[in-house]
């Protein structure tokens, strides 16, 4: 993976400290063409992975890639599977069955659930596999080395002791698409621990890391010790805590811990993404010599 | 063992997912039982997880002898649900909004404090960081009394015309005022002071065919002050869900949402650290950290409250029945208004 990711949260107006912000983000990247110009300054930047949701629009970025495949010829997106809100909007309106039988194609369950019929274990992990494909289905063509579950869903299948599910997941994306499987969580130390006893070695994983103490469940020294046993691929994401920690701090704290292979961040104008890439690039050098 | 509490769940939809979770995470609660009728998830429960599932409640109740039961089940089972809780001296977590009428949450208030029970409403908001920090300035005094007040709530639930599912019922507890205004109301009671009058009401039903979809109500406060109350749950300009509470005091202001708190302070030295003219905090800044995140701090905050409550280590003084029943209230009062003066 490369070091520095690029994320989406900027273009689908997702801010942590301010609705106003979303407001005005919302405005600004109305136009898909307004995100795909600012994806190219990052590229101008030296950046050359983006890291986003599965959101609708960003079908637009992917019909971008497709149309011009020397200008993006190393470009690389990581898409980050479901887009929650989509989901759990339609589960607060039509319940859990309602919602699968609206996103899940064909019409696989329809005798299923007209039967009343328990379902059973391959049932379940085949749900799981045809949302993943109806998912992936607007990155064909395009170079997805990393395909990430969403925290919510890793989140909510960690408490409930679902592990095999994200096992699931694991191994088709390895076996369907031969890519990386990767987690996004707001409990690495958890989820670390889960991985491991389900013998997934080496896996990559998502999550809030700052100096701040913000969404790093169980707190920031558990943290800091899970990344020194090296047994995880970790990307740091909400470095700046939300924006409200100094940007030079902020990245200064995360490229001196230690096993931390890449590090994501948002950021709307060539000003600030640019910025940040040189202070990690310098950090970096600081503490890593690279 | 003895430090774990007994839990069960009744109710395995998304909030009931989410309560469950948290729940597993937990490392003083120990999960021993889940009742729910729908096939395909207590069949993934059933497979993928170390639970005990059940169709029958009382069965549930009768095998398992829960400590306490999280009731996630719509609003129109919480009253049986909870009365048969009570009656076995259980501890009740239940989800919002509590009861159908104000007679049986008053009703339910008071068998729990009869009974010596642990009960908790969720109304997460109050668990909240910044609705947290608005509530210990209003409780200083520091920024004088309150005249009046802007309760806000907006999101994208119902947005166009669609099949109609328990939400859409308005004797099932569905509706913009029992599901999504509930929050700013029971907000309200709690922040500043119960809903006492209502003066004036529109229920609107924008793609709903037989609830409302956006609640516009004045009302008048117990403590004298009177507010707007303006909710609307098909308002897709918004993402997820915000509410955001705007505050006018006779020596300040303060707006605030989830994410953010602005606090406008006339004379300088009126709260300790805060200076004068406007101040800006984040949730960055005001929220405590938890042992497991899902979905925001308030969730497993609320959830922490009520288990430490339960196992003798907490109070239990945040979203009681009681402060729900004020609610239920005061949702009474406005769909009453409402049709008086249509």
């Amino acid at each position: 993976m490369d070091r520095i990711l690029y994320g989406d949260n900027q273009f689908f107006a997702v801010n942590h400290i301010s609705d106003a912000k979303s407001m005005e983000q919302s405005i600004r990247f109305k136009e898909d063409d307004a995100i795909i110009a600012t994806l190219d300054q990052a590229i101008d930047s030296g950046i050359n992975t983006f890291m986003c949701t599965t959101h609708d629009r960003i079908a637009s970025v992917c019909n971008a890639v497709r149309s011009n495949p020397q200008k993006y010829q190393d470009f690389k997106i990581y898409p980050c599977m479901p887009y929650a809100h989509k989901y759990a909007n339609a589960v607060t309106e039509l319940g859990i069955q309602g919602t699968i039988k609206q996103y899940v194609p064909g019409n696989f369950f329809g005798s299923i659930f007209k039967g009343g019929k328990a379902l059973v274990s391959k049932d379940y992990l085949s749900i799981m596999e045809l949302l993943v494909d109806a998912e992936m289905k607007m990155f064909t063509g395009v170079n997805t080395p990393v395909i990430f579950l969403q925290n919510v869903i890793t989140d909510l299948l960690l408490g409930l002791g679902m592990g095999e599910i994200l096992k699931g997941f694991h191994d088709y994306v390895r076996k369907k698409y031969h890519v990386e499987p990767g987690f996004i969580t707001m409990n690495l130390p958890k989820l670390a621990e889960t991985l491991e006893i389900l013998g997934i070695e080496n896996p990559i994983i998502c999550a809030s890391i700052n100096s701040a103490n913000f969404r790093m469940s169980g707190g920031k020294e558990l943290y800091e010790e899970t990344l020194r046993t090296g047994k995880n691929r970790v990307i740091a994401m909400q470095v700046l805590g939300g924006g409200a920690i100094p940007p030079k701090d902020a990245l200064s704290y995360v490229c001196s811990l230690p096993n931390i292979e890449s590090i994501l961040f948002g950021a709307s104008s060539k000003r600030n993404i640019d910025n940040t890439v040189s202070t990690i690039q310098e950090f970096d050098k600081k503490y890593h010599n690279q | 063992m003895s430090q774990n509490l007994k839990v069960a769940l009744v109710g395995a939809g998304k909030m009931g997912l989410s309560h469950l979770s948290i729940l597993g995470a937990h490392k003083n609660v120990q999960i021993v039982g889940v009742c729910d009728t729908s096939l395909i998830v207590m069949g993934a429960l059933k497979k993928y997880t170390q639970f005990s599932t059940y169709k029958k409640f009382t069965k549930m109740l009768d095998e398992q002898k829960p400590d306490a039961v999280f009731v996630a089940v719509p609003t129109k089972l919480h009253y049986d649900m909870i009365k048969e809780l009570l009656s076995r001296k259980i501890h009740v977590f239940a989800e919002k909004p509590f009861c159908l009428n104000p007679t049986q949450a008053n009703e339910l208030a008071k068998l729990a404090e009869k009974h010596n029970v642990v009960n908790q409403v969720g109304y997460h908001n109050k668990f909240i960081g910044t609705f947290k920090e608005v509530k210990r300035i209003i409780d200083s005094g520091a920024l004088g009394e309150i005249y009046h007040f802007l309760g806000e709530a907006y999101g994208p639930v119902v947005t166009k015309k669609k099949d109609s599912t328990w939400r859409s019922n308005p004797e099932d507890g569905g509706g913009c005022l029992m599901d999504y205004a509930s929050h700013v109301i029971d907000l309200i009671n709690h922040l500043i002071s119960p809903v006492e009058k209502v003066e004036g009401t529109l229920l609107k039903s924008i793609y709903s065919k037989y609830v409302d979809d956006a609640v516009y109500s004045l009302l008048k406060l117990k403590s004298g002050a009177s507010g707007v109350l303006s909710v609307n749950w098909s308002d897709d300009t918004y993402r997820k869900m915000s509410t955001s509470v705007s505050i006018s005091f006779t020596e300040g202001k303060i707006i605030s949402d989830a994410s953010e708190l602005k606090v406008f302070v006339k004379n300088e030295g009126a709260i300790a650290g805060y200076s004068k003219g406007w101040n800006v905090r984040y949730i960055t800044q005001l929220t405590d950290q938890v042992d497991f995140y899902l979905r925001g701090e308030e969730y497993s905050a609320q959830i922490d409250y009520f288990v430490n409550a339960a196992l003798k280590k907490g109070p239990n003084s945040i979203n009681t029945f009681k402060s729900a029943a004020h609610t239920d209230t005061a949702i009474a009062l406005i769909r009453n208004n409402s049709k008086t003066r249509a």
